[in-house]
């Protein structure tokens, strides 16, 4: 167990980067506390799994330092840093039992006897494998397979990290829900630091304490799962968590204050004059906003049920905003006002909140 | 419920398949089972003998020694080409520009003629003129394969191993290629020596490759003729007179022909026999 430090990373698997964008990891400095659970969130193609490769060794940065405990192991090969990992997609040793594939990375590190048994007969239970752990790991479906990767992942006590890589994609439905309840389970059970990256939303966070929102090889945002969904720093994590995500809006700023087709918006932060900005907007979750006597002018256009919710489609201009009714409250028709919860609209600009 | 149409007419579609069947397999295959059970002394007056020739053929001393000739030489190069060829894939470039330099240095070899290449070697070996023959004589070892029986054997598996171990580095490869990097990275990740990344992973992934691999070189060096018969004409003596080689002795050189129709049957029947046995046990071990 340790705490994982990375200081002025960045990778490129260009040989001479030039651009911005031949960097796959742009500039970052991140901390991970001893025994975090964090989802590391971002479409495919962020830089995830570069990132996760970097801590495991498996990959060696560009540039910056990779520590455990304040200790350098940049450059230090994978089998000492003491890291387990996870793939997206299933790896097994074909040739050997489920029992041999579980055994392996302990017999690997001289484990064996009573300790070596009792682990594997644990870890097995937990991950429901004990019926098959003497049939050949080959003949095994996805799931199976998947199970037996993580297992591999899990079985060691000791390590200063378990890294995630997309562990559930290829996981019916039904399990995945059962093996992420198990996953924060162990986690609590062991404490480990573990890191998880996904791309979907609602599996980073229900997983972690932590979450950091990647995009084009940036952190955007790192953050509890409450900070992200009420105050996002960015309009990308706006727009990528939650669902429906955030309506963003331009806006004109004048007088300290943002006005949306003319019509005034209070914020909850004093909106400075945006100077060089480029482009400012509005951003505003569909949770925040409500109907009202006065505000801003829009058409309802559609209305769709999504259970204890109804999601309401309506149109201002050009732009439409998105907002959430609960069970029971009706929407008006035609013509109507939306009032912005104040606490909850941020500036953004050039795609950063204006704080 | 409808009628079933019946059209006889059908037939004539799978006509040209039959034909060309017919006289690229059958005709020939049942000329010589035809050729096995009689005697004839030409002008095609034949007299039935039954299986007289296939208990001459397999109580023949002859027989015998040149088809534990061939086992010996085709275990041998099979002992050495596989695991060679395993470990020249092995050391393969991954990526880069140096891939096709080795890819076009393997397959180089597999273009040359056969015969081209029992000259080849025959001009290589020789103790007075040749390269190989001159540096081994050279360095105090008497080598004279044209004379010496170990000298013949020696460099007909140079030369076949020279020749075919590129299909295996190939094949192999190929095999090794195919393994998704993330199988190297678990095991990097689970601690795994090089040794056991070969026996859990590359050897595993490269079963089915090495099958072929294996039943190719078996198929063809059974039947190998034309470059032993270039390189030594099955000499010195009869060390190195495999079975076509003595195939063609007994059919063409002494003309009897129902003996030597027996033979190819037999000959025929060890190499399908062989082939079918090891694919089946290897194909069987898969499903497990």
């Amino acid at each position: 167990m340790a705490k994982i430090t990375l200081q002025d990373i960045r990778h490129s698997y260009i040989d001479n980067p030039v651009t911005e964008d031949d960097w796959a990891l742009k500039h970052m400095s991140v901390d991970w506390a001893d025994g975090t659970a964090c989802a590391l969130l971002g479409p495919s193609g962020c830089g995830k799994t570069t990132l996760l490769n970097i801590i495991s060794g498996l990959l060696d940065p560009s540039e910056g330092k990779v520590l455990f405990d304040g200790k350098d192991m940049t450059g230090t090969p994978t089998d000492q840093r003491n890291i387990a990992q996870v793939f997206q997609f299933p790896v097994v040793y074909d040739t050997m039992s489920v029992y041999d594939n579980l055994a392996f990375p302990l017999r690997n590190r001289g484990v064996s006897g009573a300790a070596l048994e009792s682990r594997v007969h644990e870890i097995a239970a937990m991950l429901d494998l004990e019926e098959t752990l003497h049939s050949r790991a080959s003949g095994l479906t996805a799931d199976g397979k998947q199970k037996i990767s993580l297992g591999r992942g899990l079985v060691r006590a000791d390590v200063s990290a378990i890294l995630f890589d997309e562990p559930l994609t290829v996981i019916d439905p039904h399990l995945k829900w059962m093996l992420r309840s198990k996953l924060k389970e162990l986690h609590q059970q062991v404490g480990a630091t573990m890191i998880y990256v996904t791309h979907d939303q609602t599996e980073a966070l229900t997983f972690a304490d932590q979450v950091i929102v990647m995009h084009e090889g940036t952190v955007v945002q790192i953050g509890t799962p409450v900070e992200l969904f009420e105050r996002p720093k960015h309009t990308f994590v706006g727009h990528f968590i939650g669902s429906p995500g955030m309506n963003l809006l331009p806006c004109e700023i004048r007088d300290g204050a943002a006005f949306f087709a003319g019509t005034r918006v209070e914020t909850d932060h004093a909106v400075k004059p945006a100077g060089a900005a480029k482009t400012t907007q509005i951003g505003v979750r569909p949770e925040f906003i409500s109907f009202a006597d006065q505000g801003v002018a829009v058409e309802v256009v559609k209305v769709s049920d999504a259970g204890r919710h109804s999601i309401v489609e309506t149109q201002a201009g050009d732009h439409v905003i998105r907002l959430l009714l609960d069970e029971g409250e009706k929407a008006p028709e035609g013509q109507a006002f939306l009032h912005f919860d104040p606490g909850h609209t941020q500036v953004y600009a050039d795609g950063w909140m204006v704080e | 419920m409808a009628r079933k149409t019946t059209n006889q007419k059908a037939w004539f579609l799978v006509v040209p398949v039959v034909v060309l069947v017919a006289f690229n397999a059958v005709i020939p295959l049942m000329t010589v089972v035809n050729y096995s059970v009689q005697e004839t002394f030409g002008d095609n007056v034949f007299f039935w003998e039954g299986v007289k020739w296939y208990e001459q053929v397999l109580h023949s001393a002859r027989f015998h020694a040149s088809l534990l000739r061939q086992i010996t030489f085709t275990g041998i190069i099979l002992a050495i080409e596989i695991p060679l060829g395993v470990a020249i894939a092995l050391t393969m470039p991954k990526k880069g520009f140096w891939v096709s330099v080795c890819l076009v240095l393997m397959a180089l070899p597999l273009l040359i003629p056969w015969n081209v290449v029992g000259a080849m070697w025959n001009i290589y070996a020789l103790p007075e003129l040749g390269l190989l023959g001159r540096i081994i004589n050279g360095l105090g070892i008497n080598y004279n394969f044209t004379q010496q029986p170990i000298a013949a054997w020696f460099t007909t598996i140079m030369m076949d191993v020279w020749h075919w171990t590129s299909l295996v580095v190939l094949l192999a490869y190929a095999g090794l290629r195919s393994i998704p990097d993330a199988y190297y990275q678990a095991a990097k990740i689970d601690g795994a020596s090089g040794w056991a990344v070969f026996r859990h992973i590359q050897l595993p992934k490269m079963k089915r490759v090495l099958t072929i691999a294996i039943l190719l070189r078996f198929m063809d060096s059974f039947m190998i003729y034309t470059e032993p018969f270039v390189l030594t004409g099955g000499g010195p003596g009869n060390s190195t007179t495999f079975l076509s080689i003595d195939l063609v002795k007994v059919a063409l050189g002494q003309f009897d022909l129902g003996p030597a129709a027996a033979m190819s049957l037999i000959y025929f029947l060890i190499v399908l026999l062989t082939s079918w046995v090891f694919y089946t046990l290897m194909m069987k071990n898969e499903e497990q």
